[in-house]
């Protein structure tokens, strides 16, 4: 995680689980003391978006940017202008959540100009589960899709195959799967797994990517 | 089929599309914007079509022509759409046309907010349109239940001959969940004889209308729609409870809010609080009868809702005075919590209201 690239951007079809994955991964990052921002990139969807748990992570020393129009729920496509500081900024870890779909990845392209090859990583976040997503050629065309709207180049894979609180250990191995064949396809490898605290111990040892462990920050409770 | 996660809207789209409906007409509106979406998307595929309106008021007068000629067909919106769309859906209960409409409440009134409510129950069950018309009002406290319910929706509506709701809440629309879809129970589905699907020159014209010109006539016709609900009433009610028997409380709440509810209510439990839930998954018809089996010593209700207060009209109908019928609500978006469900449930039994 450490060696990942400065700049880390969160791709992927639309509930796949970005949001989730990004601010775990955040948070993780600045659990090991790492200055980290956290950049809501969302203009697509209104619920279920990390800035709603913006206070949560900013206690666990995430900064976190979203609309410079400071309620949730507000139907503007508006971005603070402050995402800019991290960009250029290089004191900083910086995980960008990008809205679903290569309508959301549109929301990257002003900021195109900061991403020059070997200094971020771009991450398509991966969940067999969601109906759309579950063979090689219709993972294939979404991360075409979205690639060529963020003009931006995939370096890596993330499995987050899951179903949230009823996610099973063959759930993340079907996944694991779909994943490896994604990457034998297009030689970008498979990164991460990202898994519930939970199923860890359940988990073969020897899977490819390193493991992620999640914690359901954006569920309530009453949620599965 | 295994279990795949959707999103609420999306899962309302797949679901109809399995139960055959082929047209969807409609106009976008938060939250709910991802089921015409989907539809734009899906139904062309499968031989259907999916035309966005100009306004909810021309997709609900498409859905009454489209349905007048026979086809499974729905619309959807959010609560100011809906608003819009009462006049149509007034004619279409009044000229008996089955089809499917989606209700994914947002905070009201007026265009209020985007985020969750549940402030169109009484336009929902009390008819927001002008006239004595009833519709089926079903509201799914998950999106299995959701896509269930769609799917059995429609058959419902060609059965009865009436529109049918599907009554959710902008969480249920953008949640996601684990789902599958299943083939519902079967049901005596009379031939569509009624339909304007050409003569052939071999009956008289069928006419689609709600226009009595004599009274004789139109009253005729509403006791005719009164014996069909009536019959609605004895067939469809339906209705989720447990632990109301011996319950010291017993919470009343509905969708996403029911919940909520059962959260708190395993929570008390834990504390050795003895309280039951009555859901209704049908607003109308409501499920009274049910709250006849409550423990005669119970020492009042809680009704839950994303409201000021709309169901508990129900509930006190449906209590008959016996028991205090209290009511906790969040509105104009806000969630409640369990913890705020569970204070007012401990303030009941320690009589401080």
């Amino acid at each position: 995680m450490l060696k990942d690239k400065r700049i880390r951007i969160v791709i992927g079809h639309y509930g796949s689980g970005k949001s989730e994955f990004s601010v775990n991964y955040a948070v993780k990052l600045a659990e090991m003391g790492r200055k980290v921002a956290l950049a809501d990139l969302d203009i697509v969807n209104m619920y279920f978006r990390s800035r709603e748990k913006a206070k949560e992570m900013e206690e666990l020393g995430v900064k976190v940017i979203a609309s410079h129009i400071n309620t949730p729920a507000v139907e503007v496509p508006s971005i603070a202008a402050e995402v800019y500081a991290p960009l250029q900024d290089n004191s900083y870890d910086f995980v960008i959540d990008v809205g679903g779909d290569q309508v959301g990845a549109r929301a990257l392209g002003r900021y195109v100009d900061y991403f020059k090859d070997g200094e971020y990583d771009m991450f398509f976040v991966l969940n067999a589960n969601r109906p759309e997503t579950q063979s090689v050629d219709k993972v294939l065309e979404y991360m075409i899709k979205i690639q060529d709207v963020s003009r931006a180049r995939i370096s890596g894979i993330v499995n987050n195959t899951h179903l949230l609180k009823a996610t099973s250990v063959e759930d993340i191995l079907r996944g694991q799967k779909l994943a490896l064949e994604v990457q034998d396809k297009t030689g970008i490898p498979l990164r991460y797994i990202s898994v519930l605290e939970d199923l860890i111990p359940d988990l073969p040892k020897d899977l490819e990517g390193e493991i992620l462990p999640i914690k359901l920050f954006l569920r309530d409770e009453w949620m599965l | 089929m295994a279990k795949v996660l959707m999103k609420g809207n999306e899962a309302i789209g797949a679901a109809a599309i399995q139960a055959g409906c082929k047209y969807f007409f409609g106009y976008p509106i938060t939250p709910q914007s991802e089921l015409p979406e989907y539809m734009a998307r899906e139904l062309p595929k499968v031989g259907g079509v999916f035309l966005q309106a100009e306004s909810e008021i021309a997709a609900i007068n498409m859905v009454y022509g489209a349905a007048g000629a026979g086809a499974r067909v729905m619309t959807s919106s959010s609560s100011p759409g809906i608003s819009l769309k009462q006049e149509g859906i007034s004619y279409i209960a009044g000229a008996e046309l089955p089809c499917l409409i989606v209700n994914i409440m947002r905070g009201g009134p007026g265009l209020g907010s985007i985020q969750p409510s549940q402030t169109d129950y009484f336009q929902a069950t009390r008819g927001g349109g002008n006239g004595d018309y009833r519709l089926v009002v079903y509201a799914p406290a998950n999106i299995q239940e959701m896509v269930d319910l769609i799917i059995e929706g429609f058959d419902v509506a060609d059965q009865y001959r009436n529109p049918v709701m599907i009554l959710g809440d902008g969480m249920i629309g953008q949640m996601m969940e684990p789902v599958e879809f299943k083939p519902p129970k079967r049901r005596e589905i009379p031939e569509k004889d009624w339909a304007t699907t050409g003569t052939g020159g071999k009956r008289k014209p069928n006419i689609i209308n709600s226009l009595y010109i004599a009274a004789e006539d139109l009253e005729a016709h509403n006791i005719k729609l009164q014996a069909k609900y009536k019959k609605i009433k004895e067939n469809e009610v339906r209705v989720e409870s447990y632990n109301i028997e011996d319950a010291d409380v017993v919470i009343s709440a509905y969708g996403t809010t029911a919940r909520i509810a059962k959260t708190a209510i395993a929570k008390l439990e834990s504390e050795g609080y003895k309280v039951g839930l009555i859901r209704p998954i049908t607003l109308w018809p409501y499920p009274y009868d049910e709250f006849k089996k409550i423990n005669p010593n119970c020492k009042g209700i809680l009704t839950v809702e994303m409201n000021t207060g709309q169901m508990v009209d129900d509930v006190k109908i449906a209590v008959e005075g016996k028991f205090p019928v209290h009511f906790y609500g969040r509105t104009g978006g806000m969630v409640p919590t369990p913890e705020a469900i569970i204070e007012n449930v401990k303030k009941i039994c320690g009589g401080e209201i």
